[in-house]
């Protein structure tokens, strides 16, 4: 398990360590970021100021170095437009994502995991197909499509939600919603794929055979099994929640990180930018090595592997 | 003892022959609801796509600014009129004939994107498995990486740093959403990989290149299919949103995510603006979505039910 642990590990440092220097070098697109931060009218002296200021003047190894150094400390560098700390303005924003992930997320899974279960309990049932047709209409739903007009009835017509803003619990009903729907379709798949594979199992027969009630099977022997992998999806789900959550922020002007990232992308906030894809990237690679470990530690025959 | 004489049925048995491989495979084709649905509804949007600039009743760039927002003919309002079917939108321009012109810049996206990411992915996906070991290793990596950055805010990010364009919007979405044609095509090369004609074909001295395109590549291509339909679905759903929020395809061009957007202020008022896009983008991505579900089927080896 150990060698395992580590070896995991040091796959998912080098795995950061990469996306940093991809981070990074993403200002360069633009080719000299001084002259893109200096605007259409500066003069060659302007911009050789800008470029001394911001250190741009220094070699790219040099820059990346202090730049991931810096950043290791929690040190992201000055906003351009904010003229704040860059982490300072991330770790403000970061809890009203957070919480718009979760509330998505366990949206997602109330709906999802019974409808899996339900599904795999009668196949071919009327119940699986309302499954299946939920599963094949919402991923064809286009978000922010699906966003608006979740807006348009229960904000305009019906009057029952707030439509932007996130003052309130009632502010982050229908983002979660558009959120979290997104995920329901491959969480309910893999819920219902497992609980048939594990409901034919001989230990299912068994616990029949021995009389335990339908209701204790079901649950205590039969979905503790099925739900392992659900659980792994889940996490590395949320961690691609966190990232798209900024079209959804940015419709419903949810002040968190995605919006943040919006913001700063309108304004060619280099280092912001910077800072929020390493942040959302970091998060996604921690999500996906704990995911691993619960696997590993549930089911040992992975960490032989 | 009566002596039966079987010898009629005998020979009107003979003459039941099994029906071929091929008249099976038809069989499920068109037995196949969803497949058919699916097949349907993409070729009608193909064909407006395709004959968009016959079947336009008008400029989809025309404005006519004493004609703008008409309703379509189905509300009540007197203003609809059988020259604009769907009305127009707030610049006066036909909404049916941007719907037509709308289809082709989808179509062209989804496509495009498909076909570079589906060229990156599989290339890796199939040395990974193919060669296993070290190669593995570095592929596996290389997908990690892809798969910790966040599609929708690197592309917003990329985008916004060397300008928009159709082209702009291919190639980042090409080169973002390889991962699943990667991964799907490791797992199903690694399978077929270890199989005897593989084997045979290495014995008879057959040269790599040759064995992964003519014995591994063609043992692929249902899954190969299937990932081609679901990330071009992808690609369609993102061109959606980038246009969306204003950096994807730009005005005046007829995207369908970028007639959502223009619209999104008036939405209130005029509901239908959002619908008919909306309604639109989601018929597209669901047809792609049924034909690449009942490929799955049709040519799953078991799973012929």
């Amino acid at each position: 398990m150990v060698s395992y642990v580590l070896k995991r590990l040091g796959i998912a440092v080098l795995v950061a360590v990469t996306v940093s220097l991809i981070t990074f070098s993403m200002i360069y697109l633009s080719g000299d970021p001084a002259v893109a931060l200096a605007g259409e009218t500066a003069t060659e002296e302007d911009i050789e100021q800008i470029r001394r200021y911001y250190g741009y003047d220094r070699p790219i190894l040099v820059q990346y170095a202090d730049w991931l150094f810096r950043a290791v400390q929690g040190d992201f560098g000055q906003s351009h437009y904010l003229k704040k700390p860059v982490g300072d303005v991330i770790f403000e924003r970061l809890p009203t994502t957070m919480m718009l992930g979760l509330c998505a997320l366990i949206f997602a899974l109330t709906l999802s995991i019974p409808l899996g279960v339900l599904a795999a309990i009668r196949p071919n049932s009327l119940i699986d197909r309302v499954a299946l047709t939920i599963a094949v209409v919402g991923q064809a739903m286009p978000s922010f499509w699906f966003a608006l007009t979740m807006m348009l009835w229960f904000g305009i017509y019906w009057r029952l939600l707030p439509i932007t803003g996130s003052a309130s619990w009632a502010n982050f009903v229908m983002p979660s919603i558009a959120l979290g729907y997104y995920i329901t379709p491959g969480v309910m798949r893999l819920t219902r794929a497992g609980m048939m594979e594990v409901l034919s199992a001989d230990y299912i027969r068994t616990a029949r055979a021995k009389g335990l009630r339908p209701i204790t099977v079901l649950f205590k022997h039969a979905l503790r099994n099925a739900i392992i992998p659900v659980v792994s999806l889940a996490a590395v789900q949320f961690g691609f929640m966190l990232g798209g959550s900024i079209v959804i922020e940015t419709i419903f002007a949810i002040n968190g990180l995605g919006f943040l990232a919006w913001e700063s992308i309108q304004r060619a906030d280099l280092p912001m930018m910077q800072a929020i894809v390493l942040v959302l990237s970091i998060f996604y690679i921690v999500l996906t090595f704990l995911a691993d470990m619960l696997n590993a530690w549930l089911d040992p025959r992975i960490r032989v592997a | 003892m009566a002596v039966v004489d079987t010898s009629a049925v005998d020979a009107r048995a003979a003459q039941i022959t099994e029906p071929s491989p091929g008249a099976l495979l038809r069989r499920r084709i068109f037995g196949h609801a969803g497949l058919m649905i699916g097949v349907t509804v993409l070729a009608v949007i193909f064909l407006m796509a395709l004959l968009a600039p016959w079947i336009s009743p008008h400029d989809p760039f025309d404005q006519i600014l004493d004609r703008k927002l008409i309703p379509p003919i189905w509300t009540d309002s007197p203003k609809a009129t059988w020259v604009h079917p769907l009305g127009t939108d707030q610049l006066g321009r036909d909404y049916l004939s941007r719907l037509f012109w709308g289809a082709r810049i989808s179509l062209l996206i989804g496509f495009a994107a498909m076909l570079i990411s589906g060229v990156i992915g599989t290339t890796i996906g199939v040395l990974a498995g193919y060669f296993g070991g070290k190669v593995d290793m570095v592929a596996n990596f290389i997908i990690t990486t892809r798969l910790s950055m966040p599609v929708v805010l690197v592309a917003l990010a990329v985008v916004s740093m060397i300008g928009s364009s159709l082209t702009v919007v291919i190639w980042v979405l090409g080169l973002l959403i390889w991962d699943r044609f990667a991964v799907v095509m490791r797992s199903a090369t690694m399978q077929v990989r270890n199989l005897d004609f593989v084997a045979a074909a290495q014995a008879l001295g057959c040269s790599t290149p040759r064995i992964i395109l003519t014995e591994i590549l063609p043992n692929v291509a249902n899954h190969l299919i299937v990932v081609a339909t679901i990330e071009m679905a992808h690609a369609i759903l993102l061109e959606a949103a980038l246009s969306f929020l204003g950096l994807g395809v730009q005005p005046p061009e007829p995207s369908w995510g970028l007639m959502i957007s223009e619209a999104k202020g008036l939405m209130f008022f005029d509901a239908w603006l959002i619908a008919i896009p909306g309604t639109a983008l989601f018929l597209l991505v669901l047809s792609i979505n049924l034909m690449g579900d009942g490929v799955r089927d049709v040519t799953a080896p078991d799973g012929r039910s």
